[in-house]
């Protein structure tokens, strides 16, 4: 009998005991509810408060709450305030999930929601809380990009965080700049002894915040009458920033460099389909910057037409948009241009005609207003190679291609047939029919050629700029100056004029301005050409007037 | 013969002169001075749109005056001396009594000493850089300090930028604006060296070099701010490079006054996303009025996609209040409208009130709001009150003691309050 008491007893304290752990979980996890419950009615000055309890509960649910926050997909129901994971669905319908208890609700409509607000402040807020809890990630990645976070918005919260786990981290990358935050951290508040070391260890990081932070320690240092410690922190200090500035103004020059290659491979894209059609063929094409802008509305067309394909939009854009703008080029010269063969002045009249009327058009079809083209993942973001020095993937993307994209017009030029005949055709006409090439049909080809290359620079300026009818007309003027410049009928010519317009601009931006480098550039132009009118590279030979 | 010919002939020319006076007398013309082609026409299309839209509607409900409104449409081209020219048609020629027009200030620079001349009357709808007071015109957009000094005590005070960088586009808006702004940075104690400032021309797509020095200026230890003047196409590329060059709107938050729902609606949104802009009125905004605005706008344009927007609420406003002002003045006269405009209270579409004062400008809340994926923005802050426009700012050393108010007995549009005198001229 007394057993069977004593049994009765254990297995009570055993329950009870049971139930105690749940209890505690039950507890903080109302406590968690509460806190959501205030999310609705807090304002958004006082959230940040808020938001670090939230943070302080470390439920299960904790880190996807704040996330959720982080993304803007945190909703609460306006009828019962109940607080919401939504995600909008195909038929304008939210989906919900109660962010506590992960069951699904009936999806509503957005007017039946609001959104718990946040702002940039806050978002930042939110990163650093979401990167000191994604300090114990599984993911080596995570880790790493939560130190990152926590590196540029240094504190001593942070900083005892990852002291404490700094020993356990396994991976090397991540430890080493977990060591930086940590001797950042010495470098700004520890005695002189640890600043020094701290700056030993830091010397050589590119990290903005280190330079700052010796920055700052250098200005609250006393002018006059320092001790002897304060001198050696001093000179070292001074030491240390003069590297970082050195080795600063050396990556800026090669990212001076890089935006002036770039600008230049724009303008060489933009101008090397005129090289041609002016430069070969003689004749001034004023619609060339509406071939660019057909190339353009191409890409704009094949994004609408295969909205699943966004990322290879771009390769299938390239070559559509090549036959459209060649074939519209096609049109135009045998249309219109053949018959003004040899008169100038009323080749230029037509041709800019044309270009209103190519403008008009779009504008009745695709509407007056800018067009949307989406920039493909792998075009956007940068090449993080330092911390000061990153360069853009699109810029790197679109230098290579004009690159490439120019050697395939040399080899067309100089190592087929068509580019033999052209040639041909532009140094003597009567001699090169008198031999039994089809100088109209040359021609034809030609300037569908030259039309072709133009709408291909569309789709590369379509990730660039605006799509929209004028976006023609921006570029029209540098193609012509970019030929003229180069010389005309020199593909060579029109390479470096591109490039180097693209460098004296880049280079004189930082000290002029914008509008003051367009300027000095087109006057430096003018003068270039009144001094050498042919240009950088004249064409030699009897036929080159 | 040829007298009874002569007789028939004019009494044909007499009577139609008779009918034309008549057709005259028994409507109240309304000019449209907005342009429908060249750069501005994907702005100010809608305007026309809007006015035309509010014109219908009034016929609706009888007209003014017991007069049936008819609209005068002329269409400048963006073209900025032809905006004098047919501000003079409609004033001399159609004889119209009032007229909703102009976008850019340039625009409204070339049309307002023909409006003076000639005693018409202007309400224009968008905001502007001040520094200007006319009795023929109304402004009923925002003036600086109901929109770009209110964002720049939003990003001092809520996000606590201390370094600040004023970019825009080369011209007499951002000029002024940004010139105001610095004024009234220095005023707030913000040193001269952590101020940058930029211009760059109409249009501008090249924007590594500008975004890479705002990048280096940012990244200095200190909360950095970019109030943005850029105008119009500009815009996205600017935006683009930021966001691929790694500056998230958390970094170095952008605050534009010049991108609007409009704007946007062409755009990739992407790399937009959480940037601000300072408005007086956004779609977004929860209320009756707005909501009914929206669902006429949309009907009447026959488009679901359709957006509204900041100038077009300042139409409305401008609009609804000249309504008014007649139906009180009893009479389509220009002094007399003037004076009655002043103090006329309508509703606004934010769910608050739009008074008109006496320096011309208007009563309006600020709000800033954040730009969302869907191209809409979500408003963040908003003032408690509505602001009262201020024509001349008080940050300025040339215009910190002028005011404006036009009623007596001061009547002048820039009255120096510490020589108490008008300097007489117009503008």
């Amino acid at each position: 009998m007394h057993r069977i008491y004593l049994l009765l007893l254990l297995i009570f304290i055993s329950g009870q005991s049971a139930a105690l752990q749940p209890d505690s979980d039950t507890q903080s996890n109302s406590q968690l509810s509460g806190l959501l419950n205030q999310l609705p009615k807090t304002k958004l000055r006082k959230m940040a408060p808020l938001i670090e309890k939230i943070s302080q509960t470390k439920q299960p649910q904790t880190r996807a709450i704040l996330q959720f926050m982080l993304d803007g997909e945190l909703y609460y129901l306006r009828a019962n305030k109940q607080v919401v994971h939504a995600q909008s669905t195909e038929n304008n319908l939210y989906e919900l999930t109660d962010v506590l208890t992960q069951e699904s609700l009936t999806p509503v409509k957005k007017s039946r929601l609001s959104k718990v607000k946040t702002n940039n402040r806050l978002r930042s807020t939110l990163r650093n809380i979401l990167a000191k809890i994604d300090l114990t990630d599984d993911d080596k990645q995570i880790r790493l990009q939560a130190v990152q976070q926590l590196l540029s918005s240094p504190s001593k919260q942070s900083a005892a965080i990852i002291t404490e786990l700094i020993d356990d981290e396994t991976d090397q990358d991540v430890r080493a700049l977990m060591a930086t935050t940590l001797a950042l951290q010495q470098l700004k508040s520890g005695s002189s002894d640890e600043k020094l070391i701290a700056l030993e260890q830091l010397s050589g990081s590119l990290e903005p915040t280190v330079k700052n932070e010796i920055v700052s320690l250098l200005e609250n240092l006393p002018n006059k009458d320092l001790t002897a410690e304060q001198q050696i922190l001093k000179s070292q200090l001074t030491n240390a920033l003069d590297e970082i500035d050195n080795r600063a103004s050396f990556y800026s020059a090669i990212e001076t460099v890089f935006f002036g290659l770039s600008l230049g491979s724009v303008l060489l894209l933009a101008a090397i389909g005129l090289a041609i059609t002016f430069g070969v063929m003689g004749v001034i094409n004023m619609a060339h910057g509406e071939m660019i802008m057909l190339g353009a509305y191409t890409t704009y067309v094949i994004q609408l037409a295969f909205p699943s394909m966004i990322e290879y939009s771009l390769l299938i854009a390239v070559p559509a948009a090549f036959l459209v703008s060649g074939f519209v080029g096609i049109l135009i010269e045998r249309g219109v241009i053949r018959f003004l063969k040899g008169r100038p002045l009323e080749t230029l009249l037509a041709t800019f005609g044309i270009s209103l009327v190519l403008q008009q058009l779009v504008r009745t079809i695709f509407s007056p207003l800018n067009r949307q083209v989406v920039s493909p993942e792998w075009m956007s973001g940068s090449w993080q190679i330092n911390p000061i020095f990153s360069l853009t993937y699109n810029r790197l993307y679109i230098i290579l291609f004009s690159i490439f994209v120019f050697v395939s017009l040399l080899m067309i030029l100089k190592k087929t047939s068509l580019g033999l005949h052209v040639r041909a055709v532009s140094q003597n006409r009567d001699m090169a029919r008198a031999l039994s090439i089809k100088s109209d049909w040359v021609d034809a080809i030609t300037f569908g050629l030259g039309s072709g290359i133009a709408g291909v620079a569309g789709v590369v300026l379509s990730q660039l700029t605006n799509v929209g009818p004028n976006l023609g007309q921006a570029y029209i003027i540098d193609s012509f100056l970019v030929v003229v410049f180069g010389g005309v009928g020199n593909l060579w010519g029109t390479l470096v004029a591109a490039m180097s317009l693209g460098l004296t601009n880049k280079f004189l931006e930082p000290l002029t301005g914008s509008v003051l480098a367009n300027i000095i550039v087109l006057v430096g132009l003018v003068l270039f050409i009144q001094k050498r009118p042919k240009g950088l590279f004249p064409q030699k030979g009897r036929s080159a007037d | 013969m040829k007298l009874k010919k002569l007789i028939v002939a004019s009494s044909i020319i007499a009577s139609s002169l008779v009918t034309q006076l008549s057709i005259a007398a028994d409507t109240i013309k309304v000019g449209v001075l907005h342009s429908l082609s060249g750069t501005m026409a994907i702005s100010e299309t809608t305007l026309k749109d809007t006015v035309l839209m509010m014109i219908e509607e009034q016929n609706k409900k009888g007209g003014v005056l017991g007069k049936q409104l008819e609209a005068v449409v002329v269409d400048p081209a963006s073209n900025w001396p032809l905006f004098a020219e047919k501000t003079r048609e409609l004033l001399a020629k159609d004889k119209v009594d009032v007229i909703f027009g102009c976008w850019t200030s340039v625009s409204r620079k070339s049309a307002l000493p023909v409006l003076e001349e000639l005693n018409g009357l202007l309400f224009y709808p968008v905001q502007y850089e001040g520094e200007e007071s006319s009795k023929n015109v109304f402004y009923t957009g925002a003036a600086p300090n109901q929109q770009a000094i209110p964002a720049v005590d939003y990003l001092m005070d809520d996000i606590g930028a201390t370094r600040w960088v004023l970019a825009g586009t080369d011209y007499v808006y951002p000029r002024t604006t940004n010139k105001i702004l610095e004024a009234y940075l220095l005023a707030k104690g913000v040193k001269a060296e952590d101020i940058m400032i930029n211009y760059t021309p109409f249009g501008h797509s090249d924007w590594q070099g500008i975004v890479s020095d705002i990048k280096k200026f940012g990244s200095q230890g200190k909360k950095t701010a970019v109030v943005s003047t850029i105008n119009g196409d500009a815009n996205i590329p600017f935006y683009k490079e930021l966001g691929n060059q790694g500056i998230s709107a958390e970094d170095i938050p952008v605050v534009a006054f010049s991108v609007g729902e409009e704007e946007l609606s062409g755009f990739d949104t992407k790399p937009l996303v959480g940037h601000l802009a300072a408005w007086n009125y956004f779609q977004s905004v929860e209320s009756d009025s707005n909501d009914a605005f929206i669902a006429q706008w949309k009907k009447y344009i026959g488009d679901e996609k359709r957006v509204t927007n900041d100038p077009m609420e300042a139409t409305y406003i401008g609009f609804e209040m000249w309504v008014k002002a007649v139906e009180k003045a009893g009479s389509t006269d220009v002094d007399a409208v003037e004076q009655a405009m002043i103090g006329v209270a309508v509703p606004n579409l934010t769910g608050g009130t739009a008074v008109m004062n006496a320096n011309h400008h208007l009563s309006k809340p600020v709000l800033i709001g954040e730009i969302q994926e869907d191209g809409q923005f979500e408003v963040v802050w908003e003032t408690p009150d509505t602001v009262i426009g201020d024509a001349w700012s008080d940050y300025l050393p040339s215009s910190k003691n002028l005011i404006s108010d036009w009623t007596a007995p001061v009547s002048c549009g820039n009255f120096d309050v510490k020589t108490a005198k008008c300097s007489g001229q117009n503008f």
